[in-house]
């Protein structure tokens, strides 16, 4: 029951951060409505015992990604006026039908899978404690090569930020530090 | 979960709560004293007996001071920002046990903790995460640009020195599961501090603080610099940025950003003195046999927790009346080049040590 | 572990918002409220600001930002791994030693690029590096 509500509760509060995403001018903004929105994730990790995962969240997207993000509108410069001019040619009619798409396939996919709104069980009574105990097992077993495999693709990503941050063709240009 | 157990929870809570507030009244007015003898000055005397009750005047004071809104504030999430400092700051606290759980007659406890979560270490690193927000947002929203350097300095620093902070708590646990009896060992504080009971050798407490000086070090770092405190206090280097990121503050806004440090400095020394000093755990009254009575009992882990607290606390006084602020690049330096270097060699070695301990070497 | 142990949490959360708040808007009736230009001005040391506030930061803080991803994974995983160390042993010690090989040699990769040396104008490191390849 309480699930239920607090599920319902938290689907709002996420929608309003991901509207406000891409509705607000204000960089800022956006990256404060993400965080909403990675929150109210977060607790609905909680809700369904992912106790693991939901920390996760907190700690590697909610703290270090958004501050990797802020640091990005930090750098690009918060007051500068944003091009309101479209690159792609019918972006806009573009993203609305694919929005359209999407939506009639969502709905397609949860009517055909016979979806109901209650759960027959609680569903968190079927579920093992996503604890980090339990986490452990399968991750050093079963998902070992994913495992390891995301160490490499973190220094990918380091590698490339190098990349971008300093390499570049011609002289250097004056930076204030 | 009947009402009796809500109303539990709920005295649970406010329990925290007041205690988190009194330390805090306490802490400003100690910090202010104990400085202004290490520099030979008298410090506040005057409101009550030593001026014990300068933070409360202090408070009041900056109750009827008026809220400035800055011209070029952006009022919405600069009003926010206190939230996003104090709210962090009271939740980390919450993880750790400040007294020995209260037994009733019908075997039912009573935990004088805020609450014992699975994954307590990892909600303690979140919560310090989150008190990044609070910084950045404060400086932006200022529109001032000393609260904005202020704000960006702050955030690199913070990140910097969780990742060291982070290293040494999992050096903590590595050691600690493998010198317990159980093949599992979770996160959750009360178990790290039920396996910091009894004693090395016969004598010697078996606290982590023996085996794992080297996170203790690498923690006590982090933990200073993670709380924005001299000689880490860039944040707010007055000589060059005014006030930092809270130059804009001022009455009970500016009052929030205080209560949350304060908090904060509590809340990592009560982490430290958990994780390095055994908690609550204290053997004073048994070290002769003595016999004590019940009540004494009950009190006595709560007195050894705050006596612990307080030893680290006033680590974080003395180190701020005696070192010079460091400069930017130092700071960096020291956490990515010393810092986690050292706390990454401390993780392998304790874990080499460890595996070479308690399983059979590798080729044998 | 259920959703019952983080009743105080919630909890806590409500009464430290509610604090804050109350704190905030009681001290509202209290405080006069008396703006005046100066006042509301962004501070400055007595004279009147001419430039505004610089609004871009240099691309280091992001670089520090993108390690700090990297160390913040490796230490959850970190932390799985040490909650089942004795299940695991040397095959965990293992997984994670190559886990952490990867992560340090990013460190180190970052370091020698230059990306952790603050107050080097990049000015400097240019001219350095055209000195090496001499």
């Amino acid at each position: 029951m309480i699930e239920t509500i607090l599920f319902f509760v938290l689907a709002a509060t996420s929608l309003a951060g991901a509207i406000t995403v891409i509705a607000a001018r204000n960089p800022v903004h956006s990256a404060m409505g993400l965080l909403g929105t990675l929150f109210s994730l977060a607790v609905i990790y909680v809700v369904n015992l992912a106790h693991l995962v939901a920390a996760v969240q907190v700690i590697v997207y909610a703290g270090a990604v958004m501050t990797l993000f802020l640091f990005v509108i930090m750098l690009i410069g918060v007051d500068k006026a944003e091009e309101r001019d479209e690159t792609l040619p019918y972006q806009r009619q573009l993203v609305i039908g694919l929005a359209v798409i999407t939506c009639g396939l969502a709905i397609a996919l949860a009517t055909g899978s016979g979806f109901r709104w209650t759960p027959a069980a609680p569903a968190a009574a079927q579920a093992p404690n996503g604890t980090i105990e339990n986490v452990a097992e399968p991750l050093f077993g079963e998902w070992l090569l994913a495992f390891e495999a995301t160490a490499l693709l973190l220094t990918i990503a380091a590698a490339g930020a190098i990349a971008l941050a300093y390499f570049r063709r011609g002289a250097p240009e004056e930076v204030a530090e | 979960m009947d009402l009796t157990d809500f109303l539990l929870v709920l005295l649970r809570v406010v329990a925290t709560f007041v205690l988190l507030l009194l330390v805090t009244v306490l802490n400003v007015w100690a910090e202010r004293k104990i400085v202004a003898d290490m520099q030979n000055r008298i410090g506040p005397d005057r409101a009550g007996p030593w001026g014990i009750l300068q933070t409360v005047a202090d408070g009041l004071k900056l109750f009827f001071k008026e809220q400035v809104n800055p011209r070029k504030a952006e009022m919405g999430m600069f009003v926010l920002a206190p939230f996003l400092a104090v709210i962090p700051a009271f939740l980390l606290f919450m993880m750790v046990p400040w007294g020995r759980p209260i037994e009733f007659a019908d075997g039912s406890t009573f935990p004088l903790q805020g609450a014992d979560l699975n994954i307590g270490l990892l909600f303690v690193l979140a919560m310090s995460s989150m008190a990044v927000y609070a910084v950045v947002l404060a400086g932006w929203s200022s529109g001032s640009k000393y609260p904005l350097l202020g704000g960006v300095r702050a955030t690199a620093q913070a990140i910097s020195y969780e990742a060291a902070l982070g290293l040494a708590m999992v050096a903590v646990v590595v050691w600690m599961a493998a010198s317990g009896e159980d093949g599992v060992m979770t996160l959750s504080l009360s178990e790290i501090v039920a396996r910091q009971q009894g004693t090395y050798l016969g004598f010697l407490p078996r606290w982590n603080i023996f085996p794992q000086f080297g996170a203790f070090l690498v923690f006590f770092i982090a933990a200073v610099a993670e709380t924005n405190r001299a000689p880490f206090d860039l944040v707010e280097a007055e000589q060059e940025l005014v006030g930092g990121f809270h130059t804009e503050y001022s009455g009970m806004r500016f009052a929030m950003f205080f209560l949350a440090e304060y908090v904060n400095i509590f809340s990592m020394a009560a982490l430290g003195a958990t994780l390095f000093l055994g908690g609550w755990n204290g053997q004073i009254d048994t070290l002769f046999g003595w016999s004590t009575p019940g009540w004494l009992a009950a009190i006595l882990p709560t007195v050894y927790f705050l006596f612990k607290t307080y030893v680290i606390v006033f680590m974080f006084f003395w180190i701020r009346a005696t070192l010079p602020r460091l400069r930017y690049d130092q700071l960096m330096n020291l956490g990515w080049k010393r810092l986690i270097p050292g706390a990454i060699g401390w993780l392998a070695l304790t874990a080499v040590v460890a595996a070479f301990w308690r399983f059979d070497a590798p080729w044998a | 572990m259920t959703l019952a142990d983080y009743l105080p949490i919630a909890i806590m959360f409500v009464l430290a918002a509610g604090f804050v708040a109350v704190s905030l808007v009681v001290s509202r009736f209290f405080s006069p409220r008396n703006p005046t230009p100066e006042k509301v001005a962004p501070y400055e040391c007595g004279i009147l600001p001419e430039t505004e506030p610089a609004q871009r930061f240099p691309v280091k803080f992001y670089l520090v930002a993108m390690l700090f991803v990297i160390f913040d994974v490796e230490i959850i995983f970190l932390f799985a791994w040490a909650s089942r160390f004795r299940d695991f042993g040397w095959y965990g010690v293992a997984a994670v030693g190559i886990f952490t090989f990867f992560v340090l040699e990013t460190l180190v990769y970052v370091w020698k690029r230059g990306a952790l040396d603050w107050n080097v104008s990049r000015r400097a490191r240019y001219a350095g590096s055209q000195r090496e390849a001499a």
